[in-house]
């Protein structure tokens, strides 16, 4: 079986009384959608945040590409290849789209300290910026400012930044969240071609999604990791649908 | 969008402004009036102080309560070079003496660079806290050096110290108050221009991204922290300079320099003008300069009236002059 | 240096610091509850020491200068909070330091339009005036020991106000979650401008209190208003305890700095030099203990919302 690429670790985090994160390990392979799913409440959003960095767990590791990444930031972890969507779009909101992803674009290419060519008149970051809204279908609306942008389209362009950062590993947070039926369905589509570029750690509600999407569902439950395994051990498991499956039905 | 409405309308308001600051001296001048050309250098001088806490807090959103630090700290740096020059004395000794300069690219150079020094290790302290702590911090630290020219009798203490022959330019006779003008309205220009390359570059597009949204900056890989201070001590830069133009301009500077009431003034004169905008600092500066002329010659009480207008523009017009007079900012 | 000289400074050191408290106190209530940066704090110490002078000069008794002070103060608070401070809650804290900026050129421009521009005195009230034996036989000015005294009070007063009436709970709330008191019913326009007349209270009584010290002039708040950003700052935003810690904390290293250090100075760098650098260094020697704070817990000593 390939290396993981992402692999976590025993990670605990408490809040006071509250175990947020209480032991859970997880990995995500190469090629692989991995689906962590959990009623609301269970700690995925503070499993996230550890993973992606902003948040410091109390112990255990993540192992990213084969390094220790638990003394890095947000940002080293990122320009590692970590791509992240958030669960409620944070944008630069006066920006317009292009721009937005254009950010993106500049990261993966070097350093922001250079002063003087205006990005508007660099191509070498206004041409892949432009690819990437044209992959999620945002290129029409690529001069709108976030700020006028539909919800869905929101969502839209925030797959399309995770998309320039040329990630080695997608880290999505509930992309379908508040979009219409029609819009799921193009985003699964189109998340299920996006696997073979960078394995997908995927944060779902949506459970048709989840389920013909992933490879593997981990469901987390008041921190802890009840039960892993592929779709259909998945819905077959009797602690899943007792704690889980039966609550959202 | 670059070339929407907005944009050429302001870009057109601000071109204007620049030229009506370079006709007003001429006129006077020519009408035989050096006191206009005063006034106009001071808007000059005060723009380009602005221009440095525009990039701090209008690219940025650095709410910078200290930056009389540095317009201060430039103008100590040209009445200090000036004075040992003056009086033939070393500033150091060793390794080699420094006697100062009464040249001002050379003053110039290092009030910027002090600025910058001075600028470093505040913005590293400050910037590791958000919103109202660093509006408070760096005005504490700005106190903290007011304080301490107070204190300090080496160089005038609270009397502040004369600049007894006002600093040299190659060329240009400085004592003419039409050259000191050209040199001032110049860096103005420059700045101006510095200022619209870094707000349109790599590094631009990270701070104006780091205002809107630091931690979507952070998750696209760039660290908000260095180019926030980055941004701080280039501001710190260019208001420094602006610093020892006005020490030159007045041939005195004092701890006045270096006050809150300063700190506050550059703030309106960007809010005035208009945050984050190009030119918001020349309409800011050229307003406030034409308020304080006019009401100043009306009563005593100006700053009271000067309270209400400005009461008057931070509960009804949002944007400042530029603002109103041009539309909401586009960013591309 | 007698022990005696040393519980004197001691003493001093202490009521500053609880001048400062009633600043910061204000300050940090204010912030904490409405989460405005309020820059015409300082003002309102201002007008509640010229309402104590000029009432006192006009009646003879600083008792009533000193109720005036409260009411002028308080109800100068609850007008610029109706008129203007209302406005800003929902903006920046740009917004807010610029009209709070002009507010303070309004009420000093004001000030000096009623009072001109000579300083007024406040005399010590008879009942206060001389001074008490301390141990070690030092005399110590009995006003100031007052003025400690009106701060333990005052403290001990909030500390009541907060954890124990209704008021107090409904600020606490508004702390917490600003949705929630307005779901409880809470008419939250009223209670504003309660927290910000009593804040300005605050700030007159101390105005009141050093008035009778220093002379009442125009510009006299802005410097201890900055002494109280620094107090806040370092006690943490929004923290009546972390205003009370670190107002005594700064009060106690300004004036001991300010004591001790040019002796410190002198002994190793000879009577003049010494004299200067130490006082120099004095003068920065609380924004150093700010930055060495912050620079470990970037929120203060006592974050109320950390």
């Amino acid at each position: 079986m390939a290396e993981p690429v992402l692999s976590i670790r025993d990670l605990r985090k408490t809040f006071g009384a509250l175990k947020a994160t209480d032991g859970v390990s997880l990995d995500l392979r190469p090629g692989e959608i991995h689906a962590l799913i959990g009623p609301n409440g269970a700690g995925k959003s503070t499993l996230i945040h550890q993973i992606a960095g902003s948040l410091r767990p109390d112990s255990g590791s993540i192992r990213f590409l084969g390094q220790d990444v638990g003394e890095l930031g947000v940002a080293a972890r990122a320009r590692m290849g970590l791509g992240r969507s958030f669960q409620i779009s944070s944008l630069a909101l006066e920006f317009s789209a292009l721009r937005n992803v254009m950010l993106a674009v500049q990261s993966r290419q070097a350093s922001s300290f250079r002063f003087l060519k205006g990005v508007m008149r660099d191509r070498s970051l206004t041409e892949p910026a432009m690819a990437a809204l044209e992959r999620t279908g945002l290129a029409p609306r690529a001069h709108v400012p976030a700020a006028e942008l539909s919800h869905g389209e929101r969502r839209q362009l925030e797959i399309a930044i995770a998309l320039a950062l040329g990630p080695k590993t997608f880290l999505l947070d509930e992309p379908m969240a508040g979009m219409g039926p029609e819009g799921s369905r193009a985003l699964t589509a189109f998340l299920d071609g996006l696997r073979q570029e960078a394995p997908i750690l995927l944060v779902e509600h949506d459970m048709d999604a989840v389920f013909a999407l992933a490879d593997r569902i981990s469901v987390l439950v008041y921190g802890r990791i009840i039960a892993s395994g592929t779709v259909d051990e998945i819905r077959s498991h009797p602690d899943v649908r007792r704690a889980y499956l039966g609550e959202t039905a | 969008m670059r070339d929407g409405v907005g944009m050429t309308r302001e870009t057109a308001i601000g071109l204007f402004l620049v030229a009506v600051l370079l006709a007003f001296p001429l006129v006077a001048s020519a009408m035989g009036e050096p006191f206009y050309i005063t006034l106009a250098t001071r808007m000059a001088v005060l723009a380009l102080a602005a221009v440095g806490l525009n990039v701090a807090l209008g690219l940025g959103g650095l709410v910078s309560f200290g930056h009389a630090a540095f317009f201060g700290i430039g103008g100590y740096v040209a009445g200090i070079l000036a004075s040992h020059a003056f009086n033939q004395e070393p500033i150091f000794s060793t390794p080699f003496a420094f006697m100062g300069s009464d040249r001002m690219p050379v003053v110039w150079l290092f009030a910027m660079l002090v600025s910058a020094l001075v600028a470093l290790p505040i913005g590293a302290i400050s910037l590791r806290t958000s919103g109202v702590y660093f509006i408070m911090i760096t005005l504490a630290f700005a106190q903290m050096i007011y304080y301490f020219a107070m204190s300090w009798p080496a160089y005038g203490g609270e009397d502040g110290l004369s600049i007894l022959s006002r600093n040299t330019f190659p060329g240009l006779n400085t004592a003419n108050p039409l050259s000191l003008f050209a040199v001032c309205y110049g860096l103005l220009l420059v700045a101006l221009l510095v200022f619209a390359v870094l707000r349109d570059s790599r590094f631009g597009a990270a701070l104006l991204a780091s205002r809107q949204n630091a931690t979507r900056l952070a998750a696209v890989g760039i660290a908000p922290f260095p180019v926030r201070l980055a941004a701080f001590v280039i501001s710190a830069a260019i208001t420094g300079l602006a610093g020892a133009l006005y020490a030159d301009l007045n041939r005195f500077v004092s701890p006045s320099m270096l006050s809150w009431q300063m700190s506050g003034e550059l703030i309106v004169l960007v809010i005035l003008g208009g945050t984050g905008r190009l030119f918001g600092p020349v309409a800011g500066a050229m307003l406030f300069v034409m308020i304080e002329f006019v009401l100043g010659g009306i009563t005593e009480r100006w700053q009271f009236f000067l309270g209400l207008i400005l009461l008057g523009v931070v509960l009804f017009a949002r944007g400042g002059l530029v603002g109103v007079l041009a539309g909401k900012v586009r960013h591309g | 240096m007698s022990t005696a000289l040393l519980i004197e400074q001691l003493l001093n050191g202490l009521q500053f610091g609880v001048m400062l408290f009633l600043m910061a106190a204000g300050l940090t209530l204010i912030f904490g509850v409405m989460g405005l940066i309020n820059l015409a704090h300082g003002s309102l110490y201002m007008v509640g020491a010229f309402a104590c002078a000029a009432v006192a000069a006009a009646t003879g008794s600083f008792w009533l200068g000193l109720a005036a002070s409260l009411a002028a103060a308080a109800a100068a608070g609850a007008l610029v909070e109706i008129v203007v401070i209302r406005r800003l809650y929902e903006r920046d804290h740009l917004d807010q330091v610029l009209a709070t900026f002009a507010l303070i050129l309004i009420f000093s421009e004001g000030t000096r339009w009623l009072f001109g521009s000579f300083p007024l005195y406040l005399d010590i009230p008879s009942a206060l005036s001389g001074a008490v034996e301390l141990p070690g036989g030092a005399r110590y000015p009995l006003y100031r020991l007052a003025i400690i005294g009106v701060g333990i009070v005052v403290a001990a007063g909030l500390y009541m106000l907060i954890s124990k009436t209704r008021l107090g709970m409904r600020i606490r709330a508004g702390e917490s979650d600003r949705e929630m008191i307005g779901a409880l019913g809470v008419d939250i326009r009223t209670l504003y401008t309660v927290v910000f007349a009593l804040g300005a209270a605050l700030a007159g009584l101390a105005g009141a209190l050093v008035g009778a010290l220093q002379s009442v002039q125009v510009g006299m708040g802005e410097p201890v208003l900055i002494l109280a950003f620094v107090v806040i700052v370092i006690g943490g935003i929004g923290s009546i305890k972390g205003a009370l810690i670190g107002a005594i904390l700064v009060g106690l290293v300004d004036t001991l700095g300010r004591f001790l250090l040019p002796k410190l100075f002198v002994a190793f760098m000879g009577p003049s030099q010494g004299t200067t650098m130490g006082a120099a260094i004095a003068s920065m020697l609380i924004y150093v203990v700010m930055a060495f704070i912050l620079a470990f817990r970037p929120r203060g000593l006592f974050s109320a919302n950390a």
